[in-house]
């Protein structure tokens, strides 16, 4: 047992975790403001290859993080025109964006790599530390989005928008731009956990590397409530799940 | 005196309709105007247009002596008009300080500053005398307290025209009387009040003047003290109406059905019907007052089969109905107007000939072998037509089409039609015009006066008190108790409504 419960063990959690941590807060703000974002798992997808993508053309990881960020804003602002201008319903809308970025990636990875599977090795982030950069900022913006969310006129709005849309119409809230920007912001987060798992835990981009991690976000959101508190706790269980049986594969118990 | 608001011939089309036909409307300063129509007659085109929600094809808005345009709700809260909606526009898991802030937050810096906004709000209660908890949440308080939030969220906003829709369809005779206590005093501090209802007592008691709307024409502006609600209720309707319900005096007879400790469970699993005894006799109008909410849905679902009861039993004729399936109780005679036509007792987009026999379907002449005889369903549907006076162009019309009134003529002619023993109406006239009502309300003191037991649940208390022969009055699931309708007043019932029991 003492081999198996060590502090290298709560490290490996928190790197777990982190990917689910920022999906999950992403998730929340979407939400918040009445969009359910069953997409987060192919924008997280779409983030992790694009950061490998950049990473690779440019040198420096932190222009593959950029360029994850801003894909899974783009994916997340398909997601928005889809379902909120169209009303289309959100879970087919997100479905459908799921598939799509499991194509799309397979294929890109193809004409831009030449390669089936696994793209080249790229740039990753630096450590600072024992953990890459984003590790942190997971932490940070747990912390950072309770306060907005519960501290600030924007975060009042966000809530009331997501539980009783007429009634922020009717005080001139703008309803429809409130939910864009929670859309974006959470494509944005889901991007960008897309490029911890990528160039932040490794450096190079795997087909479908995300294995139902947006899922599991999206699990670790409603399993805490849809509070950012709430979605850190749940994130770390399951990011300790995920590294007990890492741990458990290296000591020589079967999966 | 020079009016703070006039709107001159206001004109708003849509496809097919005109909603608004060159309508003039206009209000005092400090006065509380009734804005009067049936449902369709145009007082809510008129209001959106007032409040930015459409536009008018044609005629002027001139508010504080300046001609404008209104181009969305936004630019009408910055004019000073507020709206308290029918149904509330409040967040319910927010508190009552956040809800009435929401979008014009106090700030410091980029925080919310709550104590600014929870001395703002507790100011602003204690200058218009509306006492609320600045901290609780909305859905923990009643419906009173909710509707004095709606109110200072447009004071907060600085309204000083305030648009009420239907202020007083969910409230106790008791909050009732509260709130036009409030309302005086709005005026008294100079707010003007735009008063929308259909209820011609209220329209006496606290409103100057009233505006009368007929498809989408105003029809004229009088001055309440110079007015009564027969000449209002003749403006409405376009001819004389029978504003009290004529009937003889109840000659009950034997039994027909027994409540004998009956409890049920909402759809939640907590308790809403709370160990209830009541009996119907042959001839005799029950009704049962009480807040929406108080468990008279449950109830009636456990009486018509819709709902399982926990314990006790039901009785027809002394034989035991308890737990009997819908269909099996509709067997044993029993005819049901729901509380909701919509979902319960219509399929919308079923003609008028087919929902005239649902439920009934499976019967003789309906049902030929396994096939239905369609023949026999629309003459039965045209013989009905004629006998309730169902305004339709024909029987094959989707009953969607139709007018509350007319889809309500239809369930009650469907349901009277089978000779029931025990007939039992839940909000007959609950979204239906006044004509209909008067027509209605003749259909079920008839069906008394053949014989037939009627259970009456109605959120009215005026249609309460005015058919009942005798009134059983009910609170969080209990029956507080039952009166003859002749010692029922008002007052009495509100206190028995609100759960106090002297």
């Amino acid at each position: 047992m003492r081999d198996i419960f060590t502090m290298a063990l709560i490290y490996a959690t928190l790197r777990s975790a982190t990917p689910l941590i920022i999906t999950a807060i992403g998730g929340l703000i979407s939400e918040r403001s009445g969009i359910i974002n069953i997409a987060l798992e192919g924008k997280m997808l779409i983030g992790a290859f694009t950061a490998v993508v950049v990473s690779y053309y440019t040198g420096n990881p932190w222009f593959g993080v950029l360029g994850a960020i801003v894909a899974g804003g783009l994916m997340a602002l398909i997601h928005g025109i889809v379902s909120i201008k169209y009303k289309a319903n959100q879970v087919v809308s997100g479905t459908a964006i799921n598939i799509l970025a499991g194509g799309l990636t397979v294929f890109l990875l193809q004409i831009i790599f030449g390669v089936a599977g696994t793209s080249p090795q790229v740039a990753k982030l630096p450590s600072w530390g024992r953990f890459h950069p984003l590790v942190y900022f997971a932490i940070l913006l747990v912390f950072l989005t309770h306060y907005v969310i519960y501290y600030t006129p924007w975060g009042l709005r966000l809530r009331a928008v997501g539980e009783h849309p007429s009634a922020a119409d009717t005080v001139g809230i703008n309803v429809i731009r409130m939910r864009y920007i929670a859309v974006v912001i959470s494509g944005m987060l889901a991007g960008l956990a897309g490029a911890a798992l990528s160039i932040g835990g490794l450096n190079v981009f795997v087909k479908g590397m995300t294995t139902g991690r947006g899922f599991i976000a999206l699990a670790a959101m409603i399993f805490g409530k849809w509070t950012p508190i709430g979605a850190l706790g749940a994130s770390l269980l399951f990011g300790f799940a995920d590294a007990l049986q890492m741990r458990l594969q290296g000591i020589g118990i079967p999966s | 005196m020079q009016p703070i608001l006039s709107m001159e011939g206001i004109t708003k089309r849509f496809p097919g309709v005109i909603a608004n036909d060159g309508v003039n409307f206009d209000l005092r300063a400090g006065e509380i105007h009734a804005l009067v129509g049936e449902n369709g007659a145009g007082k809510s085109t008129l209001m959106n247009i007032l409040f930015g929600l459409y536009q008018p094809d044609e005629g002027r808005i001139v508010y504080k002596g300046e001609e404008l345009t209104i181009d969305e709700p936004n630019q009408a809260i910055k004019l000073g008009i507020g709206m308290v909606h029918q149904h509330f526009k409040l967040v319910p898991p927010l508190t009552v300080t956040e809800n009435i802030v929401l979008g014009s937050e106090p700030k410091s810096g980029l925080k919310f500053d709550r104590k600014k906004a929870l001395k703002d709000v507790e100011a602003l209660s204690e200058k218009y005398g509306l006492l609320v908890d600045p901290n609780a949440k909305i859905e923990n308080i009643s419906v009173g307290m909710q509707q004095r939030v709606e109110i200072l969220k447009t004071l907060y906003r600085g309204a000083d025209i305030i648009i009420l829709d239907e202020p007083t369809a969910v409230l106790t005779p008791q909050e009732v009387k509260e709130l036009f206590d409030i309302l005086k005093g709005l005026t008294k501090q100079g707010k003007s009040i735009i008063f929308i209802t259909h209820k011609l007592g209220e329209v006496m008691e606290i409103t100057n003047r009233a505006t009368v709307m007929r498809r989408g024409k105003t029809i004229g502006t009088v001055e309440t003290s110079e007015t009564s609600p027969t000449h209002l209720a003749e403006m409405m309707v376009g001819r004389q109406v029978l504003l009290r319900v004529e009937k003889e005096e109840a000659k009950p007879g034997k039994p027909v059905l027994r409540v004998d400790g009956l409890s049920a469970n909402d759809d939640r699993g907590l308790l809403s019907v709370n160990h209830v005894s009541f009996e119907i006799r042959e001839g005799e109008i029950l009704g049962i007052a009480g807040v929406e909410g108080n468990g008279q849905s449950e109830l009636l679902e456990v009486l018509t089969g819709l709902r399982k009861p926990v314990s006790g039993e039901v009785y027809l004729n002394e034989k035991k109905i308890t737990g009997l399936t819908a269909k099996e109780i509709k067997n044993h005679q029993v005819g049901y107007v729901p509380e909701d036509r919509h979902k319960r007792g219509l399929v919308l987009d079923f003609s008028v000939s087919e929902n005239t026999i649902l439920g009934i379907h499976s019967r003789k002449p309906f049902a030929k072998g396994v096939n239905l005889d369609y023949k026999a369903i629309n003459n039965h549907a045209d013989h009905l037509i004629e006998k309730f006076d169902v305004r339709t162009p024909n029987n094959q019309v989707h009953v969607r089409n139709l007018s509350g009134g007319n889809q309500q003529k239809i369930i009650i002619a469907r349901e009277l039609d089978t000779d029931p023993v025990l007939f039992i109406a839940s909000q007959p006239t609950r979204g239906v015009d006044i004509g209909a009502i008067e027509f209605i309300h003749r259909q079920i003191v008839d069906a008394r006066d053949n014989g037939k037991a009627v259970l009456l649940v109605s959120a009215e208390l005026q249609e309460v008190m005015s058919l009942s022969d005798r009134i059983a009055v009910i609170y969080e699931g209990e029956i507080v108790d039952i009166l003859e309708a002749k010692d029922a007043t008002e007052d009495k019932l509100g206190l028995l409504m609100a759960g106090i029991k002297k």
